[in-house]
This record gives structure tokens, C-alpha cells and sequence, in this order.
């Protein structure tokens, strides 16, 4: 394999770094965007938002059944209960994994994500594999990510085609009943929040 | 439009290839793309469905074999000179031409900031009242539009069940009018339908899979029980 195929990005990257400076150069000479704002925004992503804050509301919703509750019936205000709002988080739903039904999120036409409680979504989400195979075999995606579920587990993929957006909460994991809110947070993972993974600990 | 961008239920591509510890970012200059396009929307004048069309309307070997960023950047580039708001030859020299288009100047981040941290509902007050109710059993409409439409092409024709009823949303059919159309924001009502997977994809399917797209009411066409 010559080195083009093994670092196929490599030459793409440094290319998209000049094409990137070029526009931003010239959008600023022309008045139409403001750097500082820019780097704003970048920050803005980097920390405000990511699924750490999604962690948190399911770790409320596993602690707090009154939150559980109103987390299912109007996840946007119960996230902006927790201070998480904003762009692609407006009509923020909650589905609920049970014992015989495992949800899963997906974006077939481009990359709609629940942005304000998992930040922006990873490459595979945007990818063509995830976004073809989750409505057909929802099953199978799990298997990607390593994980079997029951044969008797029933799926229900949510296929984000208006600017609802869904985020999953998954099972407590067995054997956690003495973990504070917290300790709880740090075993939701992003993954396990759209439905192609499993918090940690869960069998 | 039928585009490559609509995947679902696409063979082709192989198993998911998820990165372990991926970051928010692979290189700096996604970054600045992402922060570009949500600054220089209000000079730009363009809503999120403009956007998408855009990114949909790419070549389908471009959109295909490009990252996620590099099909932003792209597009961004066709709207801004679709608009007038730059031309190629000052991009290729990164030099202005001392020109400006007519319109707002450059968001500042207090600008920006009600968007990004509060965000802005696409649910719209109406008049109409929704025609279908939660447990009705519909169809979606077989269309082919040649403009942007959110209605995937593998639930086109196959029977589904309202499953909840979200509000009268902006209708992306009608948002996404070309950059120099006017925009026509009338709300539609705006459904969840639950679609069985052997309706989606025969006998392959089960029982056990259930998939639900969000479909405007002009998408949806009542069946009839006999």
C-alpha cells in the first residue's frame, strides 16, 4: 500500500486548513464575520456543551423519579432545569430504554443531533455506514459497537428528520444503588445516550 | 430532491466504524468551519434548511467522498457566492475586491449568543387544526420532489401509525426556497409515524424493529380501514 493510502488524510487536512484560513480571511476583509466571535463559538463547543451534560440529566433521572418524570414528559424544559439549552436543543425529547425495548437515535438525511446534552455528534454518526444501516438493522449497528442484546429485546429507531430531537435514557445499570448522582454521571456515556451503546457496567 | 445524501436502508457501505476517545474536533480547521457557519448566517440571510439543501445539492462523489466539515465548507462557499456576498476570484486570492453586499454587518458573539445558548423554536402559532390524531393509521405520501424535502425515500409509500403530534413546525419544503426565492415560513403540523420494519423492509425485518420518522402533515395521506 503506498503512504497516500495509509494516511489518506494527511495532504486533504493540510489543503482544508489553507482553503479554511482563505475564506475566514476574506469573510473578515469584507466585513461579514467577526473573529473574536469566531473563537467564541469555538469555545462555546469545546466546553459548554457535550454529552457530560446529558450524563447529568440521566444520572438526576436515575436518582430523582419526580425528575424521571418530567424528563420523559418535556425533556427541553427538564434539561433546561439543569441549565442546558440552545441550538439543536430546542424540541428535546427522551426515550426510555426498558428491559424489552432498546431505542436508537439516527440522522438518515444528514446529521441532526440533540446538541445542547451531547455537544456535537462524532464522525460516525455523520458517517454513510451508520446512517444507512440503523433504520434497516438496528440490530446489527449494536454489534459494531461490540454490543448483543437479547434476542427478546425489541428496537425502535428514531430517524431525526425534523428538528426534534431525541436523546435516549438508558437502563441503571444493576449492582449501582449505592453511587451518589455523580458517580452515577461518569458511567453514561455518549453512546449509551443515542443507543449504540450501553452505560458502563450494564451486563 | 433524491439525493445520495438520503442513505436510509442503503447496503453499500459497510459496518459502522466507531473511533475510541474520539475528540469534538480532528484538525483546527473544523473548527473554524463549524464557528463560520453559525456566525456569518445573519450577513448571509439563510436558514437551516437553505443550508441543508446546499449541502444536499453537492455533487454526489463530493458528498460521498468528503468529510463531514469539508462538505460544510463547500457548501458555505456555494451560498456565499450564490448570494453575492463573495466571488471565486477573491477567494482564490484571498483578497477582497472592495466590494460588500447589502447586507447586516458581522454578528458579534453578543449577537450570536441568544441563538447558541437559548436557540430558536421552530414551532409556529396556526390557525389549521392537525388532521391526524395519535393511533391513526396513515400513509406516506410517494413524492419526488426535485427541491429539498425531509421525507426519506424508504418510507415513501409504506403504512405507519401516529405516534404523537409535535406542533405546527416550519415546513423545510417551503423554507428551503433558493437563496433568491422569498421564503415561505406558513407552519405545518408536524407528526411523529411509526413504521413497522417488515412494512420498511419485508420479511428480512421483524416484528421485534420499529422505526419512526418526523413527517409535516403534506407528507401524510390517510388509509382507509375496510
Amino acid at each position: 500500500m503506498s503512504h497516500d493510502h495509509d494516511h489518506p488524510e494527511y495532504s486533504e487536512l493540510s489543503e482544508m486548513d489553507v482553503r479554511t484560513r482563505a475564506l475566514e480571511s476574506l469573510l473578515v476583509q469584507k466585513g461579514y464575520v467577526d473573529p473574536e466571535a469566531l473563537d467564541k463559538i469555538v469555545e462555546y463547543y469545546e466546553t459548554r456543551v457535550g454529552p457530560h451534560n446529558g450524563a447529568q440529566m440521566v444520572a438526576r433521572a436515575w436518582t430523582d423519579d419526580g425528575y424521571r418524570s418530567r424528563l420523559l414528559a418535556d425533556a427541553t424544559q427538564a434539561a433546561a432545569e439543569l441549565g442546558f439549552a440552545g441550538r439543536a436543543g430546542e424540541h428535546l425529547v427522551a426515550v426510555e430504554n426498558t428491559p424489552q425495548l432498546h431505542n436508537l437515535v439516527v440522522c438518515t438525511l444528514c446529521s441532526c443531533y440533540p446538541w445542547t446534552v451531547l455537544g456535537l455528534p462524532p464522525v460516525w454518526y455523520k458517517s454513510a455506514p451508520y446512517r444507512s444501516k440503523a433504520v434497516r438493522d438496528p440490530r446489527g449497528v449494536l454489534r459494531d459497537f461490540g454490543y448483543e442484546l437479547p434476542s427478546e429485546t425489541a428496537f425502535r429507531v428514531w430517524d431525526s428528520t425534523s428538528e426534534m430531537r431525541y436523546v435516549v435514557l438508558p437502563m441503571r445499570p444493576a449492582g449501582t444503588d449505592d453511587l451518589s448522582e455523580d458517580e452515577l454521571a461518569t458511567l453514561v456515556t455518549r453512546d449509551s445516550m443515542i443507543g449504540t451503546g450501553l452505560p458502563v457496567g450494564a451486563p | 430532491m433524491n439525493g445520495v445524501h438520503d442513505m436510509g436502508g442503503m447496503q453499500c457501505y459497510g459496518p459502522v466504524e466507531p473511533e475510541t476517545n474520539e475528540p469534538t474536533f480532528h484538525a483546527d480547521w473544523e473548527k473554524r468551519v463549524l464557528a463560520i457557519n453559525l456566525a456569518v448566517g445573519r450577513a448571509g440571510g439563510w436558514n437551516i434548511d437553505q443550508g441543508r439543501s446546499a449541502r444536499e445539492s453537492l455533487p454526489p462523489v463530493t458528498y460521498l467522498s468528503a468529510s463531514y466539515y469539508q462538505i460544510w465548507w463547500q457548501a458555505l462557499v456555494n451560498m456565499l457566492i450564490a448570494k453575492g456576498l463573495i466571488c471565486e476570484s477573491e477567494l482564490a486570492s484571498v483578497q477582497s475586491d472592495g466590494s460588500r453586499a447589502d447586507v447586516p454587518l458581522a454578528a458579534t458573539w453578543e449577537d450570536l449568543r441568544p441563538g447558541i445558548e437559548q436557540g430558536s423554536g421552530y414551532d409556529r402559532p396556526t390557525s389549521s387544526k392537525p388532521l391526524f390524531a395519535v393511533g391513526d393509521l396513515v400513509r406516506a405520501r410517494v413524492m419526488n420532489p426535485q427541491t429539498h424535502t425531509r421525507l426519506p425515500r424508504y418510507v415513501r409509500g409504506k403504512k405507519g401509525v401516529i405516534a404523537a403530534i409535535r406542533g405546527a413546525h416550519v415546513f423545510p419544503d417551503k423554507n428551503a426556497a433558493t437563496v433568491w426565492e422569498p421564503i415561505d415560513r406558513e407552519p405545518e403540523w408536524l407528526y411523529t409515524v411509526v413504521f413497522d420494519g417488515v412494512e420498511l423492509w419485508g420479511d428480512e425485518s421483524s416484528d421485534e424493529i420499529q422505526v419512526s420518522t418526523d413527517a409535516w402533515e403534506p407528507y401524510l395521506e390517510s388509509v382507509s380501514l375496510r
